[in-house]
């Protein structure tokens, strides 16, 4: 007796809420593992899932179980050179003994620590977890310019290349079924009459005769009911609604200037690349104008940005400048999210930082979402510093924070989004 | 349905075309080989459930195994992590997926993983849907511990009361039940006390009541405090009575702040761990039961000239992965492995009937040329691992497997061999082996012996070592669940060298917290 059932198409992921608890419950483990993460892997592959490490002992289910000491008798097969009575130095531990009996990984061996991996999606949950876009509310309503056609519904007027065919006659077989019902009505009691008129056994001629005349009358009627009408026409309605744009675009600026060594630009990329995975989670297209600078400010592609070498002095007002007009050229403000990230070692020529301090306070921040500066140096910080510091204060769409190591990336990354900071203001 | 059957059975009979050997199984196919396997299985008086075959893909299988097994398992985060594990290591290609799972219930489920060349599946029905099934309609302990009828009804109940109490009292609050539950899932059992059948309307009618009334005995257990004095006269009041070894079942009955939807998760976890007691103790029998069945029908089909030469290498080659038993110094090795200690046992019984030898006919006098189905099925039907390594174990087996025993005493330097496979060493060794299978040596021997109701409430267990073995060290850990539970100091004594009692592990833990 045997009934096959083919379950192959049953729900899958049925372990899907299990995983999930999993998660839930290893969340600081996951999301420690991931800020680390995110230190050490290489810039290029962040779009990517994330293999995440948990020491095992924080994962152990605990049980009560034998430990040590005490006498243990086991019995193994395939002697191949004991007699009775042999005695032999005891091996060290977690070696051709023992293995046989519970956890293993309980009894002190050695084990792997507990790795996997979570998807993309999960990762870049976890790595933004908590964190928003400020200010994105606030501005998004008076910002409604783009607009999209969608349908909402039918109308009798219209143009005719969108006249609805089968609306238009549905119409028309429901105006003539409303036109012709009494005539119908009065048409089939004179054929009724007419039947009835044949099957008596008296000749009535004349009378048939009058039937037959009504009843062509009544046709000819009815087929007069024109077939469609102006009435019925229904033409598809298009409205324009107003939706919120979703185009974003961000301005990375860096300081290319000799001060500036490879690692510095290394850790500014990283903040850049946070940044930008953020922003695509809130925005389907986003644009990323790469400008450096060092006396003068140039807009340039992703490779240039980071890896060419330049020297010279420093005036960081010049790259501020040039986002100022790319914006008026371009991005207009109107139709464009702008997010300006600026990465320096902070040092600027002293007499610049006021200007610094004055494009973007009139030019820029007005036009802007969000605006972060971070300087990576291991010095004091300088007049660029107190100048943007005043910024800083006037302006909430404006933030500053000071990175020294790699490690500081995420943490000021975290710093600058983290949620409510600025719904205060 | 029947009639169709016999007509294809009469057809092999008169023509005996050997059955397709096509690696791409068809249902068709399957129905084909169930019904000539059933037939076999008949003729060896294999008593089983009706089969329920569920064909599966590989990730069902993943999840059969997160679940223990289980068809239907509550959600709890250590099932995604076996998940988790499980699909890691079959990713990296560790591991390969077990063939089958198979599921003590009546309908007996059993899963067909879909990658399964038509062979493998042969096989796995006639190990599954007539092996283990057999056993576990047959042996003794899964007849008088499990409802093998009721088992899927009584997880689904578990299923959906787990889930409604995280509805209303929260998944946080709920996990930690669970995990302390878990922790203590192994002394959630009664050895001795042969468990009452569990049944889905009972358990729905009895549910609502039971809580409360366990409620009202709880609060009957506050009302002792002032009686206190009267009792003080008489012998001083002790409670619990005797020892209890099923930790959780005192837990669900007696402590005094849980709340009763606890008490019936405690409860849950019993009664599932109960349910899988009698796997835990027939390993070697089951596997070897089954194995022996699916070699021995397979085989059965193959005089018949109903599967091919190709079947049966593709056969072979599978059947000898499974059975096989590296030796102890292979890197291999990882304990003996039941299927072939098992399947070598059957296999050695049906010689000792058939064929058998002086040497055991001086062991085996009463089994030694008897009929051999009649004693493989008392075999199976009567004993557990244990029993049944102490008294089918030959001569011969264990110097096939060159058996040999080791004894490990922690006070000396070194480890001595205490028997091997010769003349004087047999039954030291045959005991020694059936030890390694007994579970009261194996799992840990922990019992609650007070719990103070008139004073602080402080829980007391007590560990007794076996052969001087100390309890391990994940104690503490597991003292922190069950204090969760009891809500009161709980703490283990174990008698020391002395003969005094020892408190060696308590929760909360005195010198932290102050």
């Amino acid at each position: 007796m045997a009934n096959f059932i083919d379950r192959r198409l049953n729900s899958k992921n049925k372990s899907t809420v299990n995983r999930q608890r999993f998660l839930r419950r290893y969340k600081n483990q996951i999301k420690k593992s991931v800020s680390e993460a995110i230190n050490k892997r290489g810039v290029t592959d962040i779009d990517s899932g994330e293999s995440i490490v948990i020491p095992n002992r924080d994962l152990s289910e605990p049980t009560f179980h034998q430990g040590d000491g005490g006498i243990k008798d086991r019995v193994h097969p395939g002697n191949d050179q004991f007699s009775t009575g042999d005695r032999i130095p005891r091996p060290p531990k977690g070696q051709g003994q023992g293995a046989g009996q519970g956890d293993a990984s309980d009894s002190g061996e050695g084990e792997d620590d507990f790795t996997f991996s979570i998807s993309k999606e999960e990762y870049l949950n976890l790595l933004f977890e908590d964190l928003e876009l400020p200010n994105l509310e606030k501005n998004q309503l008076d910002k409604l310019i783009e607009y999209k056609t969608v349908r909402s519904g039918y109308c009798a007027e219209g143009v005719a290349s969108n006249i609805d065919i089968v609306k238009s006659l549905q119409g028309s077989i429901a105006r003539r079924i409303a036109m012709t019902s009494s005539k119908r009505k009065q048409l089939k009691m004179l054929e009724e009459e007419l039947l009835a008129l044949v099957n008596d056994k008296h000749d009535n001629i004349q009378q048939k005769r009058e039937l037959m005349a009504q009843i062509e009358s009544l046709k000819e009627k009815i087929a007069k009911v024109p077939f469609i009408d102006t009435f019925d026409l229904r033409f598809r309605n298009y409205a324009k609604q107003a939706v919120p744009t979703s185009k974003a675009v961000m301005f990375c600026l860096m300081d290319v200037s000799g001060s500036m060594d490879q690692a510095t630009k290394e850790m500014a990329k990283r903040f850049y690349i946070l940044l930008y995975l953020f922003l695509s989670r809130t925005y389907k297209n986003i644009d990323v104008v790469y400008i450096r600078h060092h006396t003068q400010a140039k807009e340039v592609d992703e490779h240039e940005f980071f890896y060419s070498q330049e020297t010279g002095g420093t005036i960081a007002s010049s790259a501020l400048e040039l986002m100022n007009d790319i914006i008026s050229e371009r991005y207009n403000d109107n139709q464009w999210n702008i997010y300006g990230a600026q990465a320096s070692d902070g040092d600027n020529w002293a007499d610049d930082s006021p200007r610094c301090q004055q494009i973007l306070e009139q030019q820029i921040l007005p036009k802007s979402r969000y605006f972060s500066y971070i300087e990576i140096t291991q010095r004091a910080h300088q007049t660029l510093w107190k100048h943007y510091q005043q910024v800083e204060e006037s302006h909430t769409n404006f933030a500053m924070q000071h990175i020294k190591t790699v490690a500081d990336i995420y943490p000021v990354f975290r710093e600058f989004f983290k949620k409510n900071t600025h719904s205060a203001a | 349905m029947t009639n169709k059957n016999n007509t294809a059975e009469n057809n092999h009979k008169t023509t005996v075309t050997p059955l397709d050997d096509t690696p791409d199984w068809t249902f068709d196919l399957l129905e084909q080989y169930q019904h000539e396997i059933a037939r076999v299985a008949d003729f060896y008086r294999l008593d089983t459930y009706t089969n329920q075959i569920e064909v599966i893909t590989a990730e069902q299988m993943m999840d059969a195994y997160a679940s223990v097994g289980m068809p239907i398992g509550y959600s709890h985060w250590t099932f995604g992590k076996k998940f988790i594990q499980t699909e890691q290591n079959y990713k990296r290609g560790q591991m390969g997926l077990a063939y089958e799972i198979v599921i003590n219930s009546s309908p007996c489920i059993s899963y067909l993983m879909e990658e399964n060349t038509l062979t493998m599946q042969a096989l796995v029905m006639a190990h599954a849907c007539y092996g283990h099934n057999s056993f576990f309609k047959g042996n003794y302990l899964f007849k008088s511990w499990t409802d093998a009828s009721s088992i899927i009804d009584y997880l689904l109940f578990a299923k959906n009361y787990i889930s409604q109490c995280e509805q209303k009292y929260g998944i946080s609050e709920v996990e930690s039940t669970l995990d302390a539950c878990h922790a203590l899932m192994s002394h959630g059992v009664d050895r001795y006390k042969r468990p009452q059948k569990i049944s889905l309307d009972e358990e729905l009618k009895r549910q609502t009541e039971r809580a409360e009334y366990l409620q009202s005995q709880v609060n009957a257990l506050w009302r002792t405090v002032p009686k206190k004095e009267q009792q003080e006269n008489e012998q001083k009041y002790k409670f619990p009575k005797e020892p209890q070894e099923n930790i959780l079942y005192f837990i669900e009955k007696n402590a005094p702040l849980l709340q009763p939807w606890q008490r019936e998760i405690v409860r849950i976890v019993r009664k599932i761990s109960q349910y899988f007691y009698p796997q835990k103790q027939t390993q070697v029998m089951n596997e070897g039961w089954a194995c022996f069945w699916h070699y021995t029908i397979l085989n059965h089909l193959y005089d018949e000239g109903l599967v091919t030469d190709k079947f049966m290498l593709e056969f072979l080659h599978s059947h000898t992965n499974v059975v096989a038993q590296p030796e102890y110094n292979s890197k291999y090795y990882s304990g003996i492995n039941p299927y072939a200690l098992g399947f070598n046992m059957f296999i050695d019984i049906r010689r000792i009937c058939e064929h058998p030898t002086e040497e055991d006919k001086e062991y085996f006098p009463e089994i030694a040329g008897s009929n051999w189905v009649d004693t493989v099925h008392f075999a199976m039907e009567n004993f557990k691992d244990e029993s049944f390594i102490s008294q089918y174990l030959s001569p011969k087996l264990i110097r096939d497997f060159k058996l040999f025993h080791i004894h490990d005493d922690s006070d000396n330097n070194y480890v001595e061999i205490g028997a091997i496979h010769n003349e004087q060493g047999y039954k030291k060794v045959r005991h020694n082996l059936a030890n390694q299978y007994n579970l009261s040596n194996l799992e840990v021997n922990i019992q609650i012996v007070d719990a103070n109701i008139d004073g602080d409430r402080a829980l007391t267990l007590r560990y007794k070592p076996h052969n001087g073995v100390e309890l391990g060290n994940s104690k503490d850990e597991v003292l922190k669940h069950l204090y969760y539970l009891w809500h009161f100091d709980v703490k283990i004594i174990q008698e020391d060298s002395a003969g005094e009692d020892q408190v060696i592990a308590c929760c909360p833990q005195k010198k932290e917290d102050e």
